[in-house]
């Protein structure tokens, strides 16, 4: 009996941490089944030009490599956030959050350039099939980077003012799996709308 | 009691020199593909080449930066993560098959017979 009570103490001290970061990761392979529809509706429409321009005339490749690299380098970034929170370093932990949180804000706005860009020429969500597939996938993407974004500056001032914590490690290590999930759709974005729609 | 939890520098810095290397391998190829007038690497590989080059990323970002390979045992970050691939390619590569094909299989007539009926034709 009084090992089984014991047993029964021991669980919850362990496992809500682990089930809310799996949760967290449940609700992250869903987020993966949305851009599946939306690569979907793209793929379909990647050819359904009307009388629009296609994508080698609109799309600029270095253009894209430098917002894949700013992405691809917060990805590493939020890495050694994560590394110096396990250090319990705050400062560090700050720092690395800040270098993440511009190099994502750099991103974002060489996306939304871009898009405005686009729109200015005429060529907005308006003109094709192929446009209308292209600003919905990458302006979701964009809509994710953006809310994930105002979470870190929420996350930062947090450490801020309270230090660090088990709770602050458990949501950190949240918003680091989200930042890297982000990245990875990128690399699809980046492949299938940028480098084939230029090429193929 | 072993923790496996093998997040560590030098793991992030191989996932992002990797990555980066894949990356940027995957700019050259199509950059050389474009230089060359679509004959090297032609149009029938690229999308093959790029995709591979993409799902490989996937996996290194996976391991190094998501740790899924260490996950201890009752895998069930992986599980779900497995499910969402199926659920994914079942979706994308069904929609291409199911719509390409139904593009191929439509000829001019009935296209202009279809636009005919909804405002009078080209």
């Amino acid at each position: 009996m009084n090992q089984m009570s014991k047993r029964e103490l021991a669980l919850p001290a362990a496992e809500p941490e682990d089930k809310t970061v799996f949760g967290f990761w449940v609700y992250i392979m869903t987020d993966c089944l949305l851009f599946a529809s939306l690569f979907a509706t793209f793929a379909v429409l990647r050819f359904s030009y009307s009388d629009g321009p296609s994508g080698a005339e609109i799309f600029s490749l270095p253009f894209v490599l430098a917002e894949t690299l700013l992405l691809l380098s917060s990805s590493f970034t939020m890495g050694l956030a994560l590394l110096a929170n396990r250090a319990k370093l705050k400062n560090q932990v700050l720092l690395w959050l800040g270098v993440t949180f511009i190099l994502g804000a750099m991103f974002l706005g060489l996306e939304l350039h871009e898009f405005s860009h686009l729109a200015h020429e005429g060529n907005s969500w308006r003109r094709s099939g192929f446009l209308s597939a292209f600003f919905t996938l990458v302006g979701t993407h964009g809509a994710h980077i953006t809310s994930d974004l105002i979470w870190m500056l929420v996350m930062a001032s947090r450490i801020w003012h309270q230090g660090l914590n088990g709770v602050g490690t458990k949501r950190l290590t949240m918003l680091a799996l989200f930042w890297h999930f982000l990245d990875i759709i990128w690399i699809f974005i980046f492949t299938f709308v940028y480098l084939l729609g230029v090429t193929g | 009691m072993k923790t496996k939890n093998i997040a560590s520098f030098k793991t992030y810095v191989m996932g992002f020199g990797l990555s980066l290397a894949l990356t940027l391998l995957a700019y050259g190829v199509a950059q050389h593909h474009l230089n060359t007038g679509h004959v090297f690497p032609s149009d029938r590989v690229m999308p093959l080449i790029l995709l591979t080059l993409a799902v490989v990323q996937l996996f290194v970002q996976l391991i190094f930066f998501l740790h899924l390979a260490s996950e201890s045992k009752p895998r069930w970050r992986g599980a779900v993560a497995v499910f969402a691939l199926v659920m994914l390619l079942v979706v994308v590569a069904g929609s291409v098959w199911i719509m390409d094909n139904l593009n191929y299989r439509m000829t001019p007539t009935q296209i202009n017979n279809y636009l005919k009926s909804q405002d009078g034709g080209i």
